[in-house]
């Protein structure tokens, strides 16, 4: 019986981990790229928007112009993937097999925060440099300093509060809203870490927060969070919230026709089904993240997107996460070394050229990334950044019609 | 107050979808059947996917599922499950066996649905806002909730009121009993089994409306029928429409008057304490 069951599991996860192995290039021609993330489980949906389409796009985007030159070697990118099930446990067993069976090269960072910081130990044990994405975090420095190995590129927790509250102070100094705060949170790691900050950085820069409640991760139905925000009367909504209750709490401020005139949620706003599913009623509405559609090289990688993975890219972190591949790419080229070692240290020595501009890390921290966008006439544009050119003003949000 | 009972009622329509199918296959089928919410995802994707792509509507997809869920779980039924059914000595066994084996089926069927669509299931359908007693709620909640209790109502007739019906109860109260009475075990429990999967996949649908899943969250509706199911009392249907209906009332009453952070808490709470007073659920009979 338990033999049987071993042998079953063993079918299974041979079938899930679907190992993609390249074809019989030879060895020295070859770099082999681990990329480990959710395929499934609950960040599965974030990743296969800003994640996996980045990797695919880039790998199939070097290997169309005949690879990497490495040492005036032409090296085509082998990719090695596999998907972690949202667990962190997993990832890490994966990594491990990355480096020891599957002997990759370089890595691409995970997705998540919490996966990104998970997983530091065993990538930097292997000398691996992670430029890490889709993590955000106030412990930077903390974790730089450990992990010489990290790199961050999206900017911290408290820069995308700051990004907030100058919004709501621009509007309330243009006599557009009050000092009335309706806020929520997703009672999640990130969620909990956001409202934490916004109840110190909102009263100081004197807001009243009148509506203050969270809500477990995966709520069926919001309506009573949306019905008691509403109540207070608050001109602005802050959610800090996760992908299916960004979703679920703009399906609520429509019934509910929530009248505000600053409206924002945090992740998965910048996801193109976000627009495509609530389409004019969400115009004008805040989220997380923005890019600059209008800055060629953006509009450029966008197009190229569509074109090879077939779908949109995501407004925020999509560009960040192809820009990082491209560090990746330029410091192997720049290096003109496979040493992991050369190439990390290429990395904090070098600037970038990139779709989200020149890219510089200064104590392993890249300061250049959008922290607020908003959903203007069909498209996700960045309101608020840190080192990027672009932004637009901010507008009033005026009601959910059609 | 009256927010209260209607958006409560509401979710209550939710969770009945949710947790019905389940109550016929682990009822009378005797399949705890780990992939049930994975098939009420595949009805969400079905949904979702022919609204975007040919603009079809999702209640229009709700009768095209019906039969093809119905077919597709009596196959899974007769080539997957029959086995383990014939070859288990006990109950105990199959219960144990059928976990294995659909938990296992969790991973294809996650696996298809993520090479079809990785993303979420994002789109909007009747999400209008329909005032109720004074109090505001959203079309699609509404007709998720019609239609629950039309197949609630449905299924509870056609199991109390017609020969195949009473069959199926029969088998549900012992397998070994009607089968010496002549009722063919084999057949109606497959026809449960597929009927279970049928509304399972109505529910995705119909769900799907509302609330925007992606295809890795059918284990989140699995544990909430289960609780549903075992609040209620395995194998009868009125307990697990009784069981959504104090769910739903007592997580928006808790997330309304106290904080909506305590939902789960509060539902987990009149899980423990109805299991307490009736350890066999609210409809449960006592077992021979």
């Amino acid at each position: 019986m338990i033999h049987r069951v071993m042998l079953a599991l063993a079918a299974v996860s041979a079938l899930v981990f679907g190992v993609v192995a390249g074809g019989s290039a030879l060895a020295q021609d070859v770099i082999k790229i681990g990329a480990i993330a959710p395929k499934t489980g609950p960040l599965a949906g974030g990743a296969t928007v800003t994640q996996w389409p980045n990797v695919e796009l880039w790998v199939s985007q070097i290997n169309a112009r005949g690879g990497l030159n490495v040492g005036g070697t032409q090296m085509t990118i082998e990719l090695v993937e596999y998907d972690d099930k949202t667990n962190p446990g997993e990832h890490i067993k994966l990594a491990q097999r990355l480096a020891e069976q599957d002997k990759v090269d370089f890595v691409v960072a995970p997705y998540g925060t919490g996966f990104n910081i998970a997983a530091a130990p065993i990538y930097g044990r292997y000398g691996y440099p992670m430029i890490a994405v889709s993590a955000i975090t106030d412990k930077m420095d903390e974790l730089t300093a450990r992990y010489p190995n990290l790199f961050f590129t999206l900017g911290t927790t408290t820069a995308f509060i700051e990004g907030v509250t100058e919004i709501l102070v621009e509007q309330r100094e243009a006599g557009n809203i009050g000092n009335r705060v309706a806020m929520v949170n997703v009672a999640d790691a990130f969620g909990i870490e956001l409202a934490e900050i916004a109840r110190e950085r909102l009263p100081a820069a004197g807001f009243e927060i009148v509506y203050d409640k969270s809500y477990p991760l995966g709520t069926p139905d919001l309506s009573p969070v949306m019905k008691g925000a509403k109540e207070t009367g608050a001109d602005s909504f802050i959610a800090w919230s996760y992908p299916p209750d960004s979703f679920a709490l703009a399906e609520q401020a429509i019934i509910e026709d929530l009248d505000v005139s600053v409206y924002y949620s945090a992740v998965a706003t910048s996801f193109p089904a976000f627009g495509n599913a609530y389409g004019n009623r969400i115009n004008n509405v805040l989220g997380a993240g923005g890019t600059n559609v209008d800055d060629p090289k953006i509009a450029e990688y966008r197009n190229a997107h569509l074109e090879i993975t077939g779908k949109v890219a995501d407004y925020w972190a999509s560009a960040n996460t192809y820009a990082a591949l491209q560090i990746l790419e330029q410091a192997i080229e720049g290096a003109d070394s496979l040493d992991r070692e050369v190439v990390t240290q290429y990395v904090k020595d070098n600037s970038f050229d990139t779709v989200m501009g020149t890219l510089t890390f200064e104590n392993n921290v890249s300061h250049t990334y959008w922290s607020v966008g908003q959903w203007q006439d069909g498209v996700f544009r960045g309101v608020k950044g840190v080192g990027v050119e672009g932004a637009v003003p901010v507008r009033v949000k005026d009601g959910w019609a059609e | 107050m009256i927010d209260i009972l209607v958006s409560g009622l509401l979710l209550s329509g939710t969770y009945a979808l949710v947790a019905m199918g389940l109550n016929l296959q682990y009822g009378v089928a005797r399949i705890m059947n780990l992939a049930n919410g994975e098939i009420l995802v595949l009805g969400a994707l079905a949904a979702f996917w022919l609204y975007t792509t040919s603009q079809i509507s999702p209640l229009l997809t709700v009768i095209l599922v019906i039969p093809v869920s119905f077919l597709g779980n009596w196959l899974i039924y007769r080539f997957l499950l029959t086995p383990l059914v014939r070859r288990s000595k006990s109950q105990g066994a199959l219960e144990v066996e059928s976990i294995l084996a659909t938990f296992g089926m969790t991973f294809i069927l996650i696996g298809i649905m993520v090479s079809i669509e990785g993303g979420f299931f994002a789109y909007k359908y009747l999400s209008e806002p329909i005032t109720i007693l004074g109090s505001t709620t959203s079309l699609n909640r509404l007709v998720a909730f019609l239609i629950a209790c039309l197949i609630g109502l449905v299924t509870y007739l056609w199991l109390n009121h017609t020969r195949p019906g009473v069959a199926v109860r029969a088998v549900a109260v012992s397998t070994e009993a009607s089968g010496l009475v002549g009722i063919n075990v084999y057949r109606m429990s497959a026809i449960a089994f597929a009927l279970g999967g049928a509304i399972a996949a109505v529910g995705g649908v119909l769900i799907s409306t509302f609330i925007t899943l992606d295809a890795s969250i059918g284990v989140v509706f699995t544990m909430k029928a289960l609780i549903i199911v075992i609040m209620g009392g395995v194998g009868d249907i009125r307990g697990s429409i009784v069981a959504a209906a104090i769910l739903g009332i007592v997580e928006t009453g808790v997330a309304t008057l106290i904080d909506p952070g305590l939902t789960l808490a509060s539902a987990y709470f009149i899980f423990v304490l109805i299991l307490l007073f009736r350890p066999r659920g609210i409809f449960g009979r006592r077992s021979a």
